[in-house]
């Protein structure tokens, strides 16, 4: 399948859309009618065709004017993009793997030609040739985290694991839901997780670092997280929330099914080979209501989700002021009727909204 | 499925090191490339040895960055249960075998201004690939290597020919003994120690740093344990409604695997935590021979490592 790529923007005028197929695809977060964090990972094999799932690195229409808004964002502010010395072998890792991964994955966009040490790497949809020595840094325009995360949508942290622990010392983050590479750059699992409200007496970050240490070679894995964005923003760091924050006050009735996206985020976990590093990708999928409306089930599920969420995630997630708006606009797509399990939206199965 | 991913190989070569250790050279029976890993890492090797099929750990010890062949060495332990006997008796060029995906217990810490590797007998093995990614990658490294006599000395001459300046050997029998204290004084600021050997050198490291005030972060050590035949028990698995029979010559985890039990495992050596399990009831003694628990756990009968632990007694029950 080609790939029609978007003209585009997540700022200033939000060109931002949906196609149908990306509607259809759209990883819808919730497998059933209510939420709480738990330790949801799973591995990452592949999917059903065509879901978000199904590549190691999911490729979409967005991925052009993705990358054209990192490139703004970096512009702007180089300090989104940071890795410490140590990590350098790690970012040979995480140019490998994604290079490999998108060469098999989608062989008519992205090519990778090896003959020893001399790499040739073909990205036709960014218009990129290049020759390169492997890990030889002189040979590339950036660093190696920095060159292929230029490439490749959704923020990378990459860390680096000893004592038991994981340390954020490496990554480019410019998609993310109101945190800061720059501000937990060499934290660890516990320091950089201690804003999250009850996950921590829950037990949760307990379990989920003794998972992740044990990730090995090959067995990558992944889970969903959400949030709530207005306006199709990718870039919602603390370090721009002057410009964003200010957004959510535009929330009207007539407006909220167009500006109001539900931010999905596919998190992956894989083992780096050489260095025994872990890179996490965090890829951002955003759909406003309208279009997440356009399925049944998920316009049932929503409002019930949303309804019964405790205070503190609305607070956490910085939704707690708009969840009346939310909800009077929801509340019109649930019928009442029994949602079926799972997160897909069903729907030749799914009655459609009762009157 | 337990464990880490599987690779079909097949054996290419066998070398008689010396005496008591023998190197198996592995390469992908399908022709294509294996996987690169970094140093330190190891692989558990799977034997069909009649009826029972034996994993055991060996360190890889071939260039990280050859993903055309890996080999490990064995070192004949005439008194275990017979997973190395089986290495060095019942494999041929040209055997299929089964190994892991490789999994890394005893990486290097990438920060440190220098790695110093301390390693006895057998416990080279680790440093061997530790050594080619930082001769790769450059960085300051030294060897200090303690083996029982030159014949038994396994890669010293290649080690002292390709690196004299950094490698040392030391033989017992000829009462040369590395001066700890003196090495480890001698050492730059930001410098990591890795230790690879019989437990009573792990031990000595260890308790050595410690008095010297060096930082726990910075002292890194791996023993894997071959798990130790012993008496027969009999085990009843609560989750999975089973009685089952512990023979002499293998382990609670083997045991558990032979009855149909999908037990989570990861190293088999008592070092990596996966396979700890729940004690729901007991009366007898747990043989705990495991690194992974903490002392206090051993005492207090609630949990046990499947992979080298065992029990004497009458009950023991546990929630798998
Ligand atoms: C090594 C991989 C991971 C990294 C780098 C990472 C990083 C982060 C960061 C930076 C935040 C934002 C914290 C803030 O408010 O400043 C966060 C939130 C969170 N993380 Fe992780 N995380 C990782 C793995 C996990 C895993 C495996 C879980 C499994 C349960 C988890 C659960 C959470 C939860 C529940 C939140 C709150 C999210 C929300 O409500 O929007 N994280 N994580
Ligand atoms: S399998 Fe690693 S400790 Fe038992």
């Amino acid at each position: 399948m080609t790939i029609q790529f978007n003209e585009e923007t997540f700022r200033d005028d939000y060109t931002f859309k949906n196609s149908d197929w990306a509607i259809q695809r759209f990883p819808f977060p919730f497998h059933e009618d209510s939420y709480m964090y738990s330790v949801n990972m799973e591995q990452h094999r592949g999917g059903p065709e065509g879901s978000i799932y199904e590549k190691r690195f999911d490729v979409d229409e967005h991925y052009v004017a993705e990358m054209r808004d990192r490139a703004m964002v970096l512009a702007d502010d180089p300090l989104r993009c940071q890795s410490l010395p140590h990590m350098t072998l790690a970012g040979w890792d995480l140019l490998e793997l994604i290079m490999v991964s998108k060469s098999e994955d989608y062989p008519d966009l992205f090519e990778l030609h090896r003959d020893g040490d001399q790499w040739r790497w073909v990205n036709k949809p960014l218009g990129i040739d290049d020759t390169f020595t492997f890990l030889d840094e002189t040979t590339l325009p950036y660093g190696p985290m920095e060159y292929i995360t230029r490439q490749a949508q959704g923020d990378f942290c990459v860390l680096d694991q000893r004592d038991d622990n994981l340390w954020m010392d490496a990554g480019t983050v410019t998609t993310q839901a109101d945190w800061s590479l720059d501000f937990d750059i060499g934290m660890n699992f516990f320091e950089w997780h201690a804003p999250v409200p009850l996950a921590h007496e829950k037990g949760i970050f307990v379990r989920a670092l003794k998972f992740l240490l044990n990730i090995q070679q090959g067995s990558p894995a992944r889970r969903l997280n959400w949030t709530m964005t207005v306006n199709p923003l990718l870039d919602t760091s603390p370090e721009n929330y002057h410009k964003w924050g200010i957004q959510k006050t535009t929330i009207t009735p007539d407006n909220i099914g167009q500006k109001q996206h539900l931010r999905v985020e596919l998190q992956t976990f894989f083992r780096l080979p050489r260095s025994n590093a872990l890179v996490f990708p965090i890829r951002c999928y955003l759909c406003n209501f309208d279009d997440m409306m356009t399925m049944p089930k998920w316009g049932r599920r929503l409002h019930r989700v949303i309804r019964d969420l405790p205070e503190e995630l609305a607070t956490y997630k910085g939704f707690i002021d708009n969840r009346p708006m939310m909800l009077d606009y929801l509340a019109k797509f649930d019928d009442g009727l029994p949602t079926s399990p799972g997160i897909w939206p069903d729907k030749d199965s799914e009655p459609p909204l009762q009157a | 499925m337990s464990g880490a991913e599987k690779i079909d190989v097949t054996v290419t070569e066998i070398v008689a090191v010396n005496e008591l250790v023998t190197r198996f050279k592995f390469e992908r029976t399908d022709g294509g490339l294996l996987p690169t890993f970094s140093g330190g890492a190891h692989t558990v090797v799977e034997m069909k040895d009649g009826a029972i099929t034996r994993m055991n750990p060996y360190s890889l010890m071939s260039d990280p960055m050859d993903q055309s062949a890996y080999t490990i060495s064995v070192r004949r332990d005439d008194e275990g249960r017979g997973g190395s006997l089986f290495m060095h008796n019942n494999v041929s060029v040209g055997d299929k075998m089964v190994i892991s995906y490789p999994v890394n217990l005893f990486s290097l810490d990438l920060r440190a201004k220098k790695q110093l590797f301390i390693a006895g007998g057998i416990g080279i093995t680790p440093f061997l690939s530790q050594i080619k990614q930082m001769e790769r990658l450059g960085g300051a490294w030294e060897l200090h290597y303690a083996c029982r006599n030159a014949a038994l000395g396994s890669y010293v001459d290649e080690l002292l020919s390709a690196h004299p300046y950094e490698a040392h050997v030391y033989y017992d029998d000829e009462k040369q003994a590395i001066a700890l204290e003196e090495l480890l004084n001698g050492q730059p600021v930001g410098t990591h120690v890795y230790v690879c050997g019989p437990k009573g050198m792990i031990n000595w490291v260890r308790a050595t740093t410690e008095k010297l005030g060096w930082p726990r972060e910075a002292v890194h050590y791996e023993e894997f344990l071959a798990p130790q035949p012993g008496k027969p028990f009999e085990v009843k698995l609560a989750v999975s409604n089973k009685v089952i029979q512990v023979g002499e010559d293998e382990s609670l985890l083997e045991a558990m695997e032979r009855s149909g039990v999908d037990a989570p495992y990861l190293c088999r050596g008592g070092a990596c935590g996966q396979c700890e399990t729940r004690v729901i009831d007991y009366s007898g003694n747990f043989i705990h021979r495991d690194h992974w628990l903490e002392d206090d756990e051993h005492a207090s009968g609630e949990k046990i490592m499947p992979c080298v632990s065992r029990f004497e007694g009458k009950t023991l029950v546990l929630d798998r």
